[in-house]
This record gives structure tokens, sequence and C-alpha cells, in this order.
């Protein structure tokens, strides 16, 4: 059946027609067959004007609308609304720019501009006749999240949407929350103690009924699309049941293996079984099977012999869980650049070389009267160290470390008054609040900024003090001097397991390696992939104050979608003839959002073609661009309604 | 540069991505930036869509030039559409180049949202540069019946 096609062409009130000549835009139009009345109006977009057309379509059974008028995307809303007023699908109306594109940009050309708005109108036309009448796909939203990390982000994240109602898995592979905060000493500017802050953050998770926390375990697979994720976790045995644990520390007196503790970065030694950190949540020992002396065959069992409440059972293994979610939040945070790829700065070859996290927990325990080590009494921090460093692949500024090292001299300062501290800067970035202040106090402390790089470090093998040589671009003199201890304030760098999540949910990386978002200003939490959303480092460096606020954001986004119960997926999406396709798989592979998966089908015999996930798919039509064969089009934007576009030129 | 005839006019299509050149082409206008009445714009969801064909098709049309904008590197809305655009964009020409077109039919240009006054710039170069070039006859299906040789 042949479409019927209404055209209304507007006036905008003088806006088009003091340049276009609309009724001859009209009358050139007419003797199309299937155009069955063409009208101008004074304001289309109007009540009158909608109701003209709302009355039309109704009286001449019009099945296809094409207004003339100003942009789609500045009215082309109002118009898909009035359609489904009508009963019709919003995606058998076109428009045609001939305002922003024609009459404001030609003035006082009225004879082409008229000629072009006719041409445009014609285009408008020729698309809508081979339109077909999409409807937006509705799939069912309900309200479980998933967590990745559970750092100061996924926390932040977890007890907001917990306390909004939502279901909460959050996963995290180490077997205690609390990420790399949980083991500063204090926070820049106001000097918080960091545990004081964050244990209390960190004992609501589990209490909050809505968040099921998961420690000790790591994601396995992510598939499926908003709504529908199915995440499959494995759950790494800690043989101590937290539940009856009571942190007697009987156990780890008996272990007769010491490695060193991660928890202070190597500074100190645990034993095998241990507590994780003094602020562990959950709050028990665990047991790491890979330093233990043995479980398969039991080589010791010393732990569990003197166990009063028998909390210790090595008969467990790792298993793997599954679930459904509907939307993700990944926070899989940072990890501090190695300092041994900065090989001129000596660190883990020379003894008082330590990087920023080492300081943090050397000034964790001197605060509370345990100092492990002796600094001396001349300190230098060399900053950007595996920041702004081409030679080492980070271009980017990681934001935190003139304020942490800011924080750590006015720490150690405060500690051993007297004490000469330098800090070697290439710029000192003050920029959050408080924080150009902090920089003038430190300075006001004896805190001494010299502007330079440092260009290397050498040991001095009898006394281990260290010779530093570096410029200072302020004055201009080469500084050589002799230091007894070397803090480098080392950069932020993707932290190593966010690679494997990114690849399982198709999400994007920036130059610099971390997670990019959806836009950089105005869908800074959101990622390409509906449903999924960052927190915290992943996407880039960023204080603590950010990171809680980009985690709570992050929570409000995905609210925002849970809370409405639906997700309605637009019907402008990439379509596959079985038939054509020769499953070369091209299009699966320029597919920016893992929409299009190569399926070998028995109703297909056996040939492997592309399918499209219809909620995945955003409708780029890069896949069409690409196939070899014309077999993927895009519904809506097809390539003949292109070519018909294109001939009525 | 050959002969003219009397009265043309360029004749360009263009296809703009809707995020970044299309966008861009309204603020033009919204901005009252003027340029030459030639060009037709067709909006696609992305540079990246622009079958190669469609140049093709254009020109056999006979379209005189044909201009193809996406976002800035970088600012895809989807991600990485416009470096694909870029790639078969610089192929096609290659071939258009190989097959007798003349360089400057085609062009291929970044130009974001917030820069109107860029598209006027392009829409402007671009039909000069075809103006300069004349009547496309190349690949325009019906030469062969307008009696010239190819």
């Amino acid at each position: 059946m042949a479409p019927r096609i209404g055209v209304y062409v507007c006036h905008c009130g003088g806006n088009i027609s003091e340049v276009v000549d609309v009724k001859k835009v009209t009358e050139s139009l007419g003797g199309q067959g299937d155009v069955v009345l063409i009208k101008d109006h004074e304001h289309v977009c109007s009540e009158v004007g909608q109701k003209l057309i709302l009355n039309d379509i109704k009286e001449n059974r019009l099945d296809r609308v094409v207004i003339s008028a100003c942009s789609p995307q500045f009215q082309g809303g109002t118009f898909m609304k009035t359609m489904e007023q009508a009963g019709l699908s919003p995606y058998v109306m076109e428009m045609a720019n001939i305002r922003e594109q024609c009459s404001w940009a030609h003035h006082g050309q009225t004879e082409q501009a008229t000629s072009k708005a006719v041409d445009l109108t014609k285009m408008a036309i020729a698309k809508a006749r081979l339109d077909e009448p999409l409807e937006k796909k509705v799939l069912p939203l309900g309200k479980r999240v998933l967590i990745i990390g559970g750092g100061i982000a996924g926390i932040q994240a977890s007890l907001d949407l917990g306390d909004a109602g939502f279901e909460v898995y959050l996963v995290e592979k180490e077997p205690t929350i609390g990420g790399k905060m949980a083991q500063l000493s204090k926070t820049f500017p106001t000097e918080d103690c960091a545990a004081c802050i964050l244990s209390p953050k960190m004992a609501d998770v589990p209490n909050n009924p809505n968040v099921r926390l998961m420690t000790s375990t790591e994601v396995k697979d992510i598939s499926g699309y908003i709504g529908n994720y199915e995440v499959t976790v494995t759950r790494k045995p800690t043989y101590v049941d937290p539940d009856k644990c009571t942190c007697c520390d009987k156990c780890a007196e008996v272990c007769p293996v010491t490695v060193p503790n991660e928890y202070d970065e190597g500074l100190t030694t645990r034993k095998a079984i241990y507590l994780p950190s003094p602020i562990a949540v959950p709050n028990s020992y665990v047991l790491d099977d890979k330093s233990c002396l043995g479980l398969f065959p039991l080589a010791c069992s010393k732990c569990k012999e003197v166990c009063e409440v028998d909390a210790i059972n090595y008969d467990v293994y790792p298993r793997e869980e599954k679930f459904t979610v509907d939307t993700i939040i990944v926070a899989t945070g940072f990890d501090i650049f190695d300092a041994r790829e900065k090989a001129v700065f000596g660190w883990g070859k020379y003894e008082n070389v330590y990087n920023a996290l080492e300081m943090e927990r050397l000034l964790a325990h001197s605060g509370e009267g345990k100092p492990l080590k002796d600094l001396g009494n001349k300190v230098a921090f060399i900053q950007c160290v595996g920041s702004r460093d081409e030679q080492v692949g980070c271009e980017y500024c990681s934001r935190v470390c003139c304020m942490y090292a800011t924080k750590l001299a006015c720490l150690f300062n405060r500690e051993h008054p007297g004490k000469e501290i330098y800090i070697f800067y290439t710029d000192l970035r003050a920029y959050g609040k408080g924080f150009e202040e902090y920089y003038k106090r430190a300075q006001s402390e004896g805190i001494k900024f010299i502007r330079g790089r440092v260009a290397e470090v050498v040991e001095d093998s009898e006394t281990k003090k260290l010779m530093l040589r570096a410029e200072d671009t302020l004055t201009r003199k080469i500084i050589e001097s002799e230091f007894d201890s070397v803090i480098l304030s080392v950069g932020l760098r993707p932290n190593a397991g966010t690679q494997k999540i990114a690849s399982m949910l198709g999400l994007s990386r920036s130059q610099d390696g971390f997670l990019k978002e959806a836009h950089l200003k105005f869908r800074p939490v959101d990622t390409l992939i509906e449903g999924v959303f960052l927190a915290g480092t992943v996407q880039g460096p960023k204080d603590i104050p950010d990171t809680v606020a980009q985690a709570s954001a992050a929570s409000s986004r995905a609210i925002r979608l849970m809370n409405k119960g639906e997700f309605e997926a637009e019907p402008i999406i990439a379509e596959v003839s079985k038939e054509m396709c020769v499953g070369c798989g091209v299009c699966a592979e320029v597919c920016a959002y893992g929409a299009i998966e190569m399926v070998s089908s028995a109703d297909n015999e056996g040939v492997r073609t592309a399918v499209v996930n219809e909620f995945l798919c955003k409708g780029c039509g890069n896949c069409a661009a690409a196939c070899r064969s014309g077999a993927v089009d895009v519904n809506g934007m097809s390539d003949h309604q292109i070519s018909k576009m294109i001939e009525v030129m | 540069m050959q002969e003219q005839p009397e009265n043309w006019e360029p004749r360009i299509i263009a296809f703009l991505c809707s995020w970044c050149s299309y966008a861009g082409a309204d603020l033009a206008g919204v901005s009252r930036c003027q340029y030459p009445p030639n060009i037709r714009v067709i909006k696609l969801p992305c540079s990246g869509r622009a079958n190669p064909f469609y140049i093709i098709k254009s020109l056999q049309q006979g379209c005189d030039g044909v201009l193809i904008s996406g976002c800035h590197p970088g600012e895809c809305h989807y991600s990485s559409g416009n470096y694909y655009a870029r790639r078969r964009f610089a192929i096609m020409k290659r071939l258009l180049e190989y097959i007798g077109v003349e360089e400057g039919r085609v062009h291929f240009s970044w130009v974001s949202a917030s820069e109107g006054e860029k598209f006027a710039k392009v829409v402007s170069e671009v039909t000069e540069a075809v103006r300069k070039l004349g009547p496309a006859r190349r690949l325009v299906k019906n030469e062969f019946e307008s009696g010239a040789t190819i």
C-alpha cells in the first residue's frame, strides 16, 4: 500500500519566510502521488499548528508526516510527541531543516535559498516514504547493582545505593575493603586521620541490610546488558569463618611462616594467618594459602589446633557464584607507579629511598609511637615520579602528589621539629578547596619547596646517604646535596585488574589508560555502555573528596535508571540480513559497544552470522558502513533511504 | 579550469554527524554566519555511518562536490566512529583519484557543535574549491546519453 504523506512548511513567524519563498516551496513540491497534502503555516510547532497536523492525520489517513521548519534537534521532540498523540510511530516523521541551515544562513538570497528549501524538503519526503513505524523497545529493570571494588569509591556507592533501598553486591578481591585510603596516615588538607574517618564507613557496609559484601572475591565473567547482566564471581577461601573469629591473635602467634606485610608495603612482616589490617572489614583473620606451609596435604595445622572458637577449616575450596544485576558500577581504583621503572632514583635498590605509600605507613606507625625507621635529619621529596613524564609513558598529572607530599612533609616536620625537609617539584598544583592555604602553611612551617626536577639520586655505598642532583629553575643554580632519606612522590596508574573488567564490559580507555567516561563534561560518570558507571580513580587520578563525590554521582545515575522500573531502548539500531551476511565478523570488530555477536545457528544451516543485541546497539551505523557484503543496515536510516535522498539532488 | 556553463552553480552534498557537525551547522545559522547556499545536508548519526558508496552515488547523481564532516578526533559520541570514517575516506580518496575524479571534489573535515563559524568557513571553502573545478562529469550516470565522452 502506498504511503500517505502530509507535508507542512513553516513560516516561523518570518524567520523562514523572510528569506525563503514558502508559497513557492509548497507549489514546487506538488505532483507526487503519495504526497496527499501540502500545507504552509505561520507556526507549525504552535498548538494550532499541532492541532492542524493531528486533524489532518485523522481526516486524510496520513501515515507519514514531513515538517519543513527548524532543526530537528530544536523541535524534533515536539513533533515526535504529536505523532504519538495521533497514535502513529514517532519514527514516521521527518524534518527538513530550512531555518538554521537555510534561511538564517542565506540572507538576501531568496531564489537560491528557496531552491535549497525545496531540495531539503524533497529529501525529507524521500526519506519519509521509506520510514518504518518503529517502536521503542521497553525492557523491565530491577533494582540490583554490582559494585566492583571496595575502596572508598565502592564503599560510598554501596552505602548510597543500599540506603536508597537497592540491592547491592559489593565485590572486592582483597580480604578486606578499604582500598588504598585505609593505608594512608592522614588526609590533606585537614590532616584527618584516614583510618578514623574511613573505618566507621567500612563498618557500615556489612551492617547495611541491602548490601551483600563479598571479599576475597574476583569477577570472573560478565555477560548480558542493562537489566540483565549475568555475573560470575570466584570466591576464594580464607579458611577462617569471619562469624566465629574473635581476632584473639593466637593463631598468628603459633604460625611459623613470616612474610612481608602488604598493608605496610612490606615494611613490616605478618604471618601466613593474619589480620589484613587493624581496621579490616570483615573483621576476621584470614589464611593466605600461598604462603602457608601447605594445606594439600596438610603440613602444619598449628593455627587450627590453638583456635578456641573452632573458626578455622582447611577443607574449603574456591567456588563460583552466579547472580544477575541490572546495573554495574566499576570502582577498581588505581595502582601506584612502580618506581623501579624510574631507575635513576634507585627505589628498590637504595636502602633509604621510599615511595610515598611507604612513607604513609612509616608515619602511621610513628604516629602511634611505634616508629619503624629513622629517616635522618635531611629528607627530600621528589615530585612527579611517574607523572608528567613521557619517558615512562605518563603524560598526565596525577593530581594528588603535590598535596600528599606537602602533607607528609608537614606531618614529619611536626613529629620531628628542626629537621631539614625539601620538596623538589615541577609545578606546585594546589587547586582544591583549602589546598593553597595548606601549601602556604607548610612553607611557613619551614618546609622548603624547590622548583626543579631531580636528575638522579646516587647512594654512597658506605654511609648509605643519598647524593641528589637537581636544577633550581627559579635561581638557575645546580643543586648537589646529600640527604639521609628520599621520598618519591609516585603517581597514579590504572589498576592492573581494570583491563580485565573493561574487556568484559566493552568499556574503552582514554589515552592515559584510565577508563573513558561517556562525556568528559556532561556525563562524567556514565560510560558508553548503558547501565555501566564509573566511580573514583578508575576514571582518572583524583583525591578523596572527588572520589566520594563521583561515587555518589555514579549511584544517583544508576538510581535514575533503575527507579523508573523500565528501560526504553531506541529502535534506530543496526539490522543484519541473514541471507547476505557472510560471517566475516568485521562489523563485530568495529562495534564500540560489543553489540554484535557472531553466532552459528542451526536455523541458518550452521553458518556464522552477525546478530545485533538490540539493547546494546546505539545505532551509530559504523558496522553498516564497514560491512563488505551490504548485509548490515540501520533501521530508520537505511542505505536505501539515503540513496533516495541523494537521488533528489 | 574547464569551461563553465552559464549560470552554473555547484551542487554540493554534505554528510554530517548529528552530534558535532550537524549541530555546528545549526549553530552557524543561529549565529547568522552566512555561507553559500549550494550545500544540501544529510544528517547521519555518526560520520562512521557514511558508507563510501554514498560518495560514489552522489557523484553519479550529478553532485559536483561532497563533504563529510564529523567530530574532532577523540570527541566521537560513539567513541571511535570518526576514526573509522577518516580511514575509509583516505582510501576512498585514492580510489577516486585513480578513477579520475579531480582532487578537491570530495572533502573531509572535523567541525564540533561549538564551531558554527568554522562550519560556515568550511562550506565556503568547499564551495569555492568545487566551483573552480566546474561541473563534475566523471561519474555522472547519464553522461553517455548527453553525448559526452569518458
